[in-house]
């Protein structure tokens, strides 16, 4: 297992693995809020936490068709789904952690450049980036649902983003919300961002038992 | 499946197209009568009930959005149940029950945010709030037209049947979320008054109404339900017919 | 703003338009599907379960 998660970081992050992509689109979506929005510095920082996680949500949805695309494209997902049922749950886990791993930790530490630009207090930036830190992996577990579905699919990516969102609407709405929380005074910071991790270890037990259901499912 | 099996159970029996293709044809007639008449009762006693003192008439939008609320909810819980149906048992016609329920599913879903809206506006001031409730309806509808894109992209139904079945397991989560959402979060849409553990708190006037034409669009639903679920039954039997007959080309 | 009634009676319509269209949809599916089930019937292409000339 340790070796297919080192097998899947080097794919993700060679030159055609676009990782990277990921936050520099993650950065083109923030930085083009102000332009959008104007200068004004009070607006940018009070919708700073939310725009922050959204672009971070987009940034991985986009990026979630590349979970299964390298293995079905050098023929090995064939391979992987022959496996039995507990050896494949494992494999899916351990390849959504290693996407969020390349995918989404980059997000985490892009976090105060981006909260720089929309000048985000470092209570703030800091209370985002520990949110994304603990609600981006609950993405890339359900994620992997979507990515199993669409992976039969020529141009899957898109339809991944659109059966993925509805379900992590909820992982955006507590992290905004804890987010928000550790900056507003009597807001409460433990309940939401309880809840975000508790989605985040409920995605984690779902997301790969699902995923290995659906890939088993469309290979039969 | 020939008539030479020993004992078939009453589902196994519906497995077969064929058989439920002869059995749906001869329920139909009925369902759709009982729809109907249901339906014209259930509107002539919703203008017959009295106007509410603090609504007006403006409340007997209660009496299509909450049955259609309802049904959104129900059109969701038949397709988890499909679900169960394929992933479990593989049984033939879950994956058609599955499929066919969702644009319908969708329409109501629609409809339950629609009259709301129209009922909000007048009565609460407002078109939308993002409350718990109004929030979770509205991913239920994102669910909903998910999954018929999904089945749009896949041409081969067969394929799709299974990842769809997951999908649709893996987003009933959302149906007691909606259930809830007016205990949990107390915020614009009203708590329960109906399916409550102490029991409906509506006068019967307001009750009865809502009752049949709750039981209208319930028969409505199971009689669209099962039009289209014929339809997807000759439409896969064309898509088959149509590839022996170029196969036969072929290999002639 | 509306009157009231406008408002009870656009959800009305909205639903019996929208139930409607549902219910129209479906019938002329179903039409269609006989229609091609008569065609590729009257070519000859028969099913593999059903025996030529076999009730529906």
């Amino acid at each position: 297992m340790i070796a297919l998660l080192k097998r899947d970081l080097a794919i993700a992050t060679r030159s055609g693995g676009a990782a990277m992509l990921g936050v520099l689109f993650f950065l083109a979506v923030v930085a083009v809020i102000p332009f959008g929005i104007g200068p004004d510095l009070n607006l940018l920082a009070r919708i700073g936490p939310a725009i922050l996680w959204i672009g971070a949500l987009l940034a991985s949805l986009l990026g979630l068709d590349r979970l299964f695309q390298a293995d079905r494209e050098d023929g090995s997902l064939d391979m992987l789904v022959m496996q039995d049922w507990v050896s494949l749950v494992l494999t899916v886990f351990v390849k959504s952690l290693a996407h969020w791993l390349a995918t989404g930790l980059p997000l985490v530490l892009a976090a105060p450049l981006l909260g720089l630009l929309m000048n985000m207090s470092a209570t703030a930036t800091g209370a985002v980036m520990l949110t994304l830190l603990v609600g981006t992996p609950a993405i890339s577990f359900i994620g992997a649902v979507g990515a199993a579905v669409a992976v039969v699919l020529p141009r899957g990516g898109l339809l991944v983003s659109i059966l993925i969102l509805p379900l992590a609407i909820p992982i955006l709405i507590f992290g905004v919300s804890a987010a928000y929380a550790a900056v507003t005074d009597p807001d409460p910071f433990w309940p939401p961002f309880m809840i975000l991790s508790a989605i985040t270890l409920f995605f984690a037990a779902l997301g790969p038992v699902a995923a290995a259901a659906a890939l088993k499912g469309a290979s039969d | 499946m020939s008539d030479t099996t020993i004992s078939q159970g009453w589902f196994t029996s519906l497995a077969n197209p064929t058989r439920f293709l002869a059995l749906s044809g001869r329920v139909l007639p009925y369902l759709a009568t009982a729809a109907v008449l249901s339906l014209v009762v259930g509107l002539y006693m919703s203008f017959a009930a009295p106007e509410d003192y603090q609504q007006g008439m403006t409340v007997r939008i209660m009496f299509i959005h909450v049955p259609a609320a309802w049904l959104a909810m129900m059109c969701y819980s038949v397709m988890a149940i499909a679900s169960i149906g394929t992933l479990v048992w593989r049984h033939p016609l879950a994956d058609v029950a599955a499929k066919t329920a969702l644009p319908i599913g969708a329409a109501f879903t629609f409809l339950s945010l629609l009259t709301g809206s129209l009922w909000g506006r007048p009565m609460w001031g407002t078109w939308w709030v993002w409350d718990a409730r109004l929030t979770s309806v509205f991913v239920l509808f994102l669910m909903y037209l998910g999954l018929m894109a999904l089945h749009k992209a896949m041409d081969d139904p067969a394929r799709a049947a299974r990842p769809a079945a997951v999908l649709t397991l893996v987003g009933f989560i959302n149906i007691p979320i909606i259930k809830f959402s007016v205990e949990w979060w107390n915020t614009l849409h009203q708590p329960a008054s109906v399916i409550r553990l102490d029991g409906p708190t509506i006068h019967p006037t307001m009750l009865y109404p809502l009752l049949v034409m709750a039981v209208a669009y319930t028969l409505i639903f199971f009689t669209l339900h099962l039009m289209a679920m014929r339809n997807e039954i000759l439409r896969r039997r064309v898509q088959t017919m149509r590839r022996q007959a170029a196969q036969a080309i072929g290999g002639a | 703003m509306m009157s009231h009634e406008a408002f009870v009676f656009l959800s009305y319509g909205a639903t019996a338009l929208t139930l409607g269209a549902l219910l129209l949809g479906i019938v002329a599916d179903g039409r269609a599907r006989r229609r091609e089930l008569a065609e590729l019937e009257a070519q000859g292409v028969r099913r593999r379960s059903k025996p030529a000339g076999g009730a529906n």
